[in-house]
């Protein structure tokens, strides 16, 4: 194994030994969670079980804390009520990842009263302006009237995108030039949809990375305005947190959570092998929910967060 | 939350008093600590146990240097096996033939764009002459985004709409490039999953009709385990030459390079540090590797403190403290200074140490910006006079000042108790008494 460590300046010649971590990985691929599954098809459980089902949850970026909290919780669960069989001990696993997990995530957006604005936000990349074009579609498919804030005013091109996204799921959109302040498109926005009587204020913020002190204050200053605009309007902020991310989502989620009250979150790009996994160690630190998940580059590939259903797929 | 893995390793190490070999035992403990470490900087885990166990070989019977505690032995065996792992810095291979090409891909937001005009202003500064080419023809209004980077940059952009196929589009423009002198080409490509065979097909498409001399996969420095699957499918369909590391300008660790380097054999070029068009980086592996140990990042701030803190006025400031002539004005001008560098808790942390020290004593000080804003707003209600000389500052003036700053006469008084302790500080310092670790002082 030693080879691939190795230096090397060339374009790269798989070795033997690569190949072998390749067809390893290849493994992974088919699938992390089905394999939790199949875990426990074996005829008894054995201490390797445990590791290996540590392992797994690992591997989905659940994080070495909360994985090990996973796998004692299910461990005693076992031994405390004498489980024999691995069908039970399965259902123990099951029904630690559902606590970890928390119940209750989907408050639902769509039966919030009219005038809502819905603050959009999270770092660079992580899937905002789709997010928001998907959350619209999904509440005017509802019967619930939307608009569209181009907030952010920093990205080439940003405000661009989300009226392409705007144009194609038939939402109204209030943008002012590229460089614009933030807060004025947001204020704007808000009294237009008072004006129009609009159910829902989506509003777009530019990327940003939390450890950004000046554009988190940024952001607490673009929710002050939306306030100003709409004191009686209720006040929803989504933190777009990208499925492939790793265990800097905790901090991030952590920083949006002190700047702007994060409510829940859209867990975003869940349609490639990454599952998503740090879902559980943000709820299990922070008891942050999930609210919806984004699963495609069309604008209806977008559904509720349901605990249970997520958990159950992760064990089909 | 993530605790630096030295500070980890020094706890482990705390009761071993013992200098000599290190056992077994010891380091099967320590192993444990560099696994979570590890895994919690996102390295993935078949790479975790296959570094812990090489970790483990060079450490059991390693002599403990006379100058090391056991924790900071097995840290430096870490430290060296990560920057074995790393590489050495690769520089971008271009053609002695211009054009040369240079293809950006990776999966959707890793930041290819913004990489692909930051890159076109690195090459022009290496007197260059780059052409950027906009083959995103799928997600709404990225074309629109590279010509708007590229009319701000003045770089030219060659793109045909988002009609057309991206390989054809992608010829044109290498032929566009041969025609019009240009000497570099960089290519932007739409965002795809690995997993999405007629996007990968389609790259592949690219790649054979252009023969790049470069295929660079832009990834996110924020990417779980899932980043070595998404290289290792990007690698089979194009043959990687290069990694681009992007957001390193957050708090993500980076874990997904030490991966994606130690799976696929491809070196990192280079990494993407701010959202200013000159924010990217030539790769410094032994930065990245105490990045992913979590050990704090004296360069990155040193390098930091270089970019906001004007020379001269170090200087001038550094001398004023040796003379200890250091008055409030000098004090709230370092202040300003040193704000410019972003929050003070997230400076503090950049000091190796820093955060076990901290924790000592109770947790990171509550510097937030309100503080340092009323810090600032009572000197500014001082006179010079008052800045220059704070001795003159009786009752009367301190309610003057409070009632100017808005604060409360407890608040002035803490401010000149700590400014007074400050200069002690200073006078032993200059005395010989204390010392800073080099390069804090001054720059």
């Amino acid at each position: 194994m030693r080879n691939i460590f190795s230096r090397r300046q060339e374009a790269p010649v798989k070795t033997e030994e690569q190949e072998a971590l390749d067809q390893a990985v290849q493994k992974t691929r088919e699938g992390v969670f089905n394999r939790i599954s199949g875990l426990f098809r074996q005829p008894i459980i054995t201490e390797e079980t445990w590791d290996e089902l540590e392992d797994l949850l690992i591997q989905a970026d659940v994080g070495p804390a909360t994985a090990m909290r996973l796998v004692e919780g299910a461990r005693k669960q076992v031994e405390r009520e004498e489980l024999k069989t691995p069908v039970e001990a399965e259902t123990a696993v099951r029904r630690q990842m559902v606590e970890v997990l928390g119940e209750d995530h989907h408050k639902p957006l769509e039966s919030m009263p009219s005038g809502t604005i819905v603050l959009i936000v999270g770092v660079n990349g992580s899937g905002k302006t789709t997010s928001i074009a998907k959350l619209g579609d999904y509440l005017s498919r509802r019967n619930r009237s939307v608009m569209l804030a181009a907030a952010d005013t920093f990205r080439a091109a940003a405000i661009d995108q989300l009226r392409v996204w705007a144009e194609r799921i038939k939402a109204p959109v209030i943008a002012h030039q590229q460089d614009a302040d933030p807060g004025a498109v947001v204020f704007d926005a808000v009294k237009a949809a008072q004006a129009r009587g609009v159910d829902f204020v989506l509003v777009d913020t530019a990327g940003r990375l939390h450890t950004k002190f000046n554009l988190m204050e940024e952001l607490q200053k673009i929710k002050r305005v939306a306030h100003k605009a709409g004191p009686e309007s209720p006040m929803v902020s989504l933190l777009v947190l990208d499925a492939t991310t790793g265990q800097n989502a905790i901090l991030q989620a952590k920083a949006f959570l002190q700047t702007v009250q994060v409510d829940g979150i859209i867990l975003a790009k869940l349609d490639g092998t990454a599952k998503g996994g740090v879902a559980f160690s943000v709820y299990n630190e922070l008891k942050v929910p999930i609210w919806y998940v984004g699963t495609g580059e069309k604008a209806h590939d977008f559904a509720p967060f349901d605990h249970l259903e997520f958990v159950n797929a992760l064990f089909e | 939350m993530f605790e630096a893995l030295s500070d980890r390793l020094t706890d482990i190490f705390s009761g071993l008093r013992a200098r000599g070999a290190l056992t077994e035992r010891d380091v099967d403990q320590a192993m444990r600590e560099i696994r979570m470490s590890l895994l919690e900087a996102d390295v993935n885990f078949k790479v975790v146990k296959q570094f812990v166990a090489r970790v483990k070989e060079r450490s059991i019977g390693a002599e403990v240097m006379q100058s090391l505690t056991p924790g900071q032995q097995v840290v430096k065996i870490v430290h060296e096996e990560l920057l074995e792992v790393l590489g050495e810095p690769a520089r971008l291979a271009l053609s002695q033939t211009p054009p040369s090409v240079i293809l950006l891909a990776g999966l959707q937001g890793s930041g290819k764009t913004t990489t692909a005009a930051k890159l076109a202003v690195a090459l022009r500064k290496q007197g260059q002459h780059p052409l950027l080419v906009a083959l995103d023809v799928y997600r709404p209004a990225a074309i629109d985004q590279l010509i708007s980077l590229g009319k701000q940059l003045n770089v030219p952009v060659y793109s045909e709409g988002t009609k057309g196929e991206p390989e054809k589009i992608a010829a044109n423009a290498v032929q566009y490039a041969r025609k019009n002198a240009f000497s570099v080409v960089i290519m932007d490509t739409a965002g795809r999953l690995h997993i999405d065979e007629q996007m990968m097909s389609e790259l592949q498409r690219i790649e054979r009709r252009v023969e790049p001399n470069e295929v660079l996969l832009v990834a996110d420095a924020m990417t779980g385990q899932d980043a070595v699957h998404a290289a290792e499918e990007f690698h089979r369909t194009v043959n990687l030459t290069g990694l681009i590391l992007t957001k390193m300008d957050g708090d993500a660790r980076g874990g997904a390079a030490l991966s994606i380097r130690a799976v696929t054999g491809v070196p990192v070029k280079y990494m993407g540090t701010g959202e200013k068009t000159d924010a990217l980086e030539q790769f410094h592996p032994d930065r990245l590797a105490q990045r992913i140990l979590g050990m704090g990042d004296v360069l990155s701030l040193i390098e930091k403190a270089q970019e906001t803190i004007n020379e001269d006025e170090a200087r001038r400031l550094e001398k004023k403290m040796r003379t200890a002539s250091f008055d409030l004005e000098d004090f709230l001008q370092q202040f300003r200074q040193v704000r410019k560098m972003g929050p003070l808790t997230q400076i503090l942390e950049m000091i190796p140490g820093m955060r076990s020290t901290m924790k000592q004593m109770g947790g990171m000080p509550n510097l937030d910006d309100r503080e340092v804003k009323r810090v600032e707003a009572i000197i500014t209600s001082m006179t010079m006079q008052e800045r220059r000389n704070p001795g003159l500052i009786d009752g009367s003036r301190r309610r003057r000042i409070a009632r100017g700053s808005g604060t409360t006469v407890q608040e002035v008084n803490q401010l000149l108790n700590q400014f007074k302790e400050a200069q002690k500080m200073m006078k032993q310092l200059t005395s010989g008494k204390l010392r800073l670790p080099k390069g804090m002082m001054g720059v």
